[in-house]
């Protein structure tokens, strides 16, 4: 179940993509995040699609991944559509019985599925083509001078890093304490929803107290390996930028700068190819 | 005085019942002294709660003596100006692998230790690539240590150790939780690194097997050491092992007996090669 999540794996390829600094990928998706709330028509949205496309298809991960992604959180998509098309105020255009469908929540909702929608691919373009543990380390060089308030970002980064190398391994464990459990005849799925949140006690006391025991003797394997924190911890890997990621960031500039052009010029444009109204305000 | 110097240790932990009153004090390690030399390998033997891994606790400076003194490399691990030095040159290696691999990456975790000791990131590079070498897991430097064995796990983690250069290795029973190959894997590279880098090891654990190759062995029984010596000596005191609950190898066993029935066959038959001289010399006696 857990493990059909594309959000958050990396695919293994070789891309220009890949090899960006992870910074530059973490930068970016914020912008291009942003950049999808701030453009309001279809030619900004246009843009973006083409952006899209171009880095899905240099970063060589293929497409069914991204969209393997989207299954995930098509219920919730599916929610923001029917409320948008429904709940919104304004001119009508079809109503079945008491539901309106106006003008202005028809457009709302595909704004919206358009949004969501690129959203999750342009993030999860990010997380196919990071490893967790570059992600982190870019996380803690980008919010470094956050240390200055007294943020704890070295901390904050070792411990996803930690979560994340011990996922695999309480899994393995969740499925073991599963299988002792059952060969106990415990019964984890029958009955109504809170008899099955009850049959699952004999599953998570288990496994967190050996999470516990486990986290007693790492924490003693750190400090015997001389852990003491981020202060005057050199990496392994530091992180430099490269040529490519300055032109990585030019090239994201260039689509802000393209898609919000796109959005002054979208009436001018129409006008000139004699389409009055359309679908943009 | 070499590098591990420990002089009328005592370690007492206070038991709580649930609501946290004393129910009564533990005496996990009662006056203990070691002198072990630079260069040494020596075995800590004994059953479980017998104070041995506690004993390790203490050269690794993680637990604090309640009385008496830990030297590591002439600096006492009571004080804390020395804790971080004291680690770097006592590394210590842990029983359970999964819970001891701090990195997603078979060489990201090698270079945890040198990374937080502060070596210049080039260095890191050089020692994590002699380490796993000095291991023979080189080859694995790019996999997820979740994909390997338990004894290539164990093997990671000493070269996770050495990466640091300790002049002295801990390894509190490092095979306890593998099968026979494994266990083979990680004796033969510790070893190794006895042999060739002359680091001195301190191998505790309950498998006799893994001592014969010791030049000193300690025993221990409730917190106390109650035999030590070179490994022919321990073993040749079999009826002693077997009232400490301590498997004595087979061969020895055979040895023991025979030499028992009345055969001329020396004590402390550690190997299978002696064995079989041994009783050639006897059968030559014989007839």
């Amino acid at each position: 179940m857990l493990r059909d999540i594309t959000l958050g794996q990396y695919y293994q390829a070789d891309s220009v993509i890949h090899r960006l600094d992870p910074r530059v990928k973490l930068g970016s998706t914020i912008l291009f995040i942003i950049s999808l709330f701030v453009f309001d028509g279809a030619a900004g949205y246009l843009v973006a699609a083409i952006f899209l496309a171009f880095v899905i298809n240099l970063s060589k991960v293929p497409f069914r991944f991204m969209v393997k992604g989207m299954k995930a959180i098509v219920f919730l998509l599916m929610i923001t559509v029917v409320f948008n098309l429904f709940l919104t105020p304004g001119e009508p255009l079809v109503a079945i019985w008491k539901l309106k469908i106006t003008r202005e929540g028809l457009r709302l909702a595909v704004l919206l599925a358009i949004r969501l929608s690129f959203l999750i691919i342009g993030s999860s373009i990010m997380t196919l083509t990071t490893t967790p543990n570059q992600l982190t380390d870019g996380l803690e060089k980008m919010l470094s001078p956050l240390k200055r308030i007294k943020v704890p970002v070295h901390e904050i980064a070792m411990m996803m890093s930690i979560a994340l190398r011990f996922i695999p391994i309480l899994m393995e464990e969740t499925d073991k304490i599963m299988k002792a459990q059952l060969a106990r005849c415990a019964d984890f799925d029958s009955g109504n929803i809170i008899k099955k949140a009850k049959g699952l006690v004999p599953l998570l006391v288990p496994l967190f107290i050996s999470a516990f025991r486990r986290a007693n003797d790492l924490a003693m394997a750190m400090e015997a390996r001389c852990y003491r924190g981020g202060e005057h911890r050199t990496k392994m890997k530091p992180l430099h930028y490269a040529r490519r990621d300055f032109i990585a960031y030019a090239v994201v500039l260039c689509y802000l700068v393209i898609g919000v052009a796109a959005g002054y010029l979208e009436p001018v444009l129409l006008a000139m190819a004699g389409i009055t109204g359309g679908v943009s305000i | 005085m070499g590098i591990i110097k420990v002089k009328d240790l005592i370690f007492e932990y206070i038991r709580r019942d649930e609501e946290g009153n004393v129910e009564g004090i533990t005496t996990a390690v009662d006056n203990i002294n070691l002198d072990i030399n630079q260069g040494d390998f020596v075995a800590v033997l004994g059953h479980n709660g017998s104070g041995k891994s506690t004993l390790a606790k203490h050269l690794n400076a993680i637990l604090y003596p309640t009385e008496g003194t830990v030297w590591v490399d002439g600096k006492d691990t009571q004080k804390d100006e020395y804790i971080w030095e004291i680690r770097q040159t006592a590394g210590m290696v842990f029983q359970n692998p999964d819970n001891q691999i701090i990195g997603q990456i078979v060489e990201e975790d090698v270079g945890f230790g040198p990374e937080n000791m502060g070596v210049p990131t080039k260095e890191i590079w050089e020692r994590v690539d002699e380490s796993l070498k000095a291991v023979g897991m080189y080859e694995f430097r790019k996999h997820s240590p979740n994909k390997l064995s338990g004894g290539q796990k164990q093997r990671v983690s000493i070269a996770g150790v050495i990466a640091m250069h300790p002049k002295c290795i801990i390894l509190d029973e490092p095979t306890a939780m593998l099968d026979p190959k494994g266990r083979r894997e990680v004796i033969r590279a510790v070893r190794a690194l006895n042999d060739v880098e002359r680091i001195t090891v301190i191998l505790i654990t309950h498998y006799m097997e893994e001592v014969i190759y010791a030049d000193k062995v300690f025993v221990m029984d409730q917190g106390k050491i109650t035999l030590q010596g070179t490994p022919r000596e321990v073993f040749s005191k079999v009826e002693r092992l077997k009232e400490l609950r301590l498997d004595v190898p087979q061969v020895t066993l055979l040895a023991h007996a025979l030499r028992q029935e009345g055969f001329s066959i020396p004590e402390g038959v550690l190997t299978k090669e002696e064995f079989r001289e041994a009783l050639d010399h006897c059968v030559d006696a014989l007839f």
